[in-house]
């Protein structure tokens, strides 16, 4: 079981070596002969305007909001979607209906919103 | 002290380490950042408890949805770098008896509680199939109502942030 896990745990830590070593190889074999041009914000090569702490917009908290729900949507579809196959031969066409009716219902909040403007970008 | 010792101390560690940098940092955006470590850390010790599906879900609802969540909370926030926050003691004595009660409390469950001992193989193949197949027999009216849950949730988070 757990060394299915291997090559996810080979992926991972070849990722965090990549990432690490990318910086600290840049700092120890680059040369630096830093002057205040060089440090400035570079900003498409105009003169940085403001701080870098922007706020965002409400917006994108709204659309985050959403995601998560169907986010957990789709997750409840998983298990269905493996097992069709199986469900399908042991109970019939019914299981196709009981997955329809949770995607329905799911379907209408998202109708509501729409009606609402949730989706709306201004 | 064979590999699961060893796979399930470093994963507690990355969440205990992490989640103690999330209460002690002064940078908010570092603290959700940890928090970030601290989620993966335990989808990782769900994966060596076999509990394969819940760890993906851990990885793809909390570090990808809820997290998100919480750095737009941060980002949406005014001033966020140069806000004090204090973490400092204040209140010590009514602060130490109520950690107190609580770990009372939470070590008196680990004490008395009958747990499952490991007696039992772990589940062999994935355990995706056996959910599905328990969600659509023994579960099903649950599956339904969980379908009008996350209509509630939906309709309500439109709502509040309509306004």
């Amino acid at each position: 079981m757990i060394e299915q896990y291997i090559p996810v745990f080979i992926v991972i830590i070849v990722a965090v070596i990549f990432a690490v070593a990318t910086v600290v190889m840049s700092k120890l074999m680059g040369p630096q002969r830093p002057n205040s041009e060089k440090e400035s914000t570079y900003e498409s090569g105009l003169k940085p305007i403001g701080t870098t702490n922007e706020r965002v917009s409400i917006k994108y908290y709204l659309v985050a909001m959403l995601f998560i729900v169907f986010d957990l949507e789709v997750i409840f579809v998983y298990p269905w979607a493996v097992q069709f196959k199986k469900l399908y031969s042991q109970i019939g066409i019914s299981i196709f209906f009981s997955m329809l009716v949770f995607l329905v219902v799911l379907e209408l909040g998202f109708l509501y919103v729409y009606k609402k403007g949730g989706f709306k970008w201004d | 002290m064979n590999l699961y010792n060893i796979i399930f101390y470093l994963f507690a560690a990355i969440t205990l380490v992490s989640a103690f940098f999330v209460v002690t940092t002064r940078n908010v955006i570092y603290s959700a950042f940890n928090l970030l470590l601290t989620f993966f850390g335990v989808a990782g010790i769900y994966v060596l408890l076999g509990a394969d599906f819940l760890a993906v879900v851990q990885i793809i609802v909390y570090v990808g949805g809820i997290l998100i969540l919480l750095l737009f909370g941060v980002m949406l926030t005014n001033k966020i770098v140069n806000v004090q926050i204090r973490t400092g003691a204040t209140q010590i004595l009514p602060a130490t008896i109520a950690v107190g009660a609580f770990s009372g409390i939470l070590i008196s469950l680990l004490v008395n509680t009958e747990w499952k001992k490991v007696g039992t193989a772990l589940p062999g193949a994935s355990t995706t199939a056996n959910l599905g197949m328990l969600m659509m027999n023994e579960y099903i009216l649950i599956f339904e109502l969980l379908g009008i849950l996350l209509l509630v949730a939906l309709i309500g988070a439109a709502t509040i942030a309509r306004k």
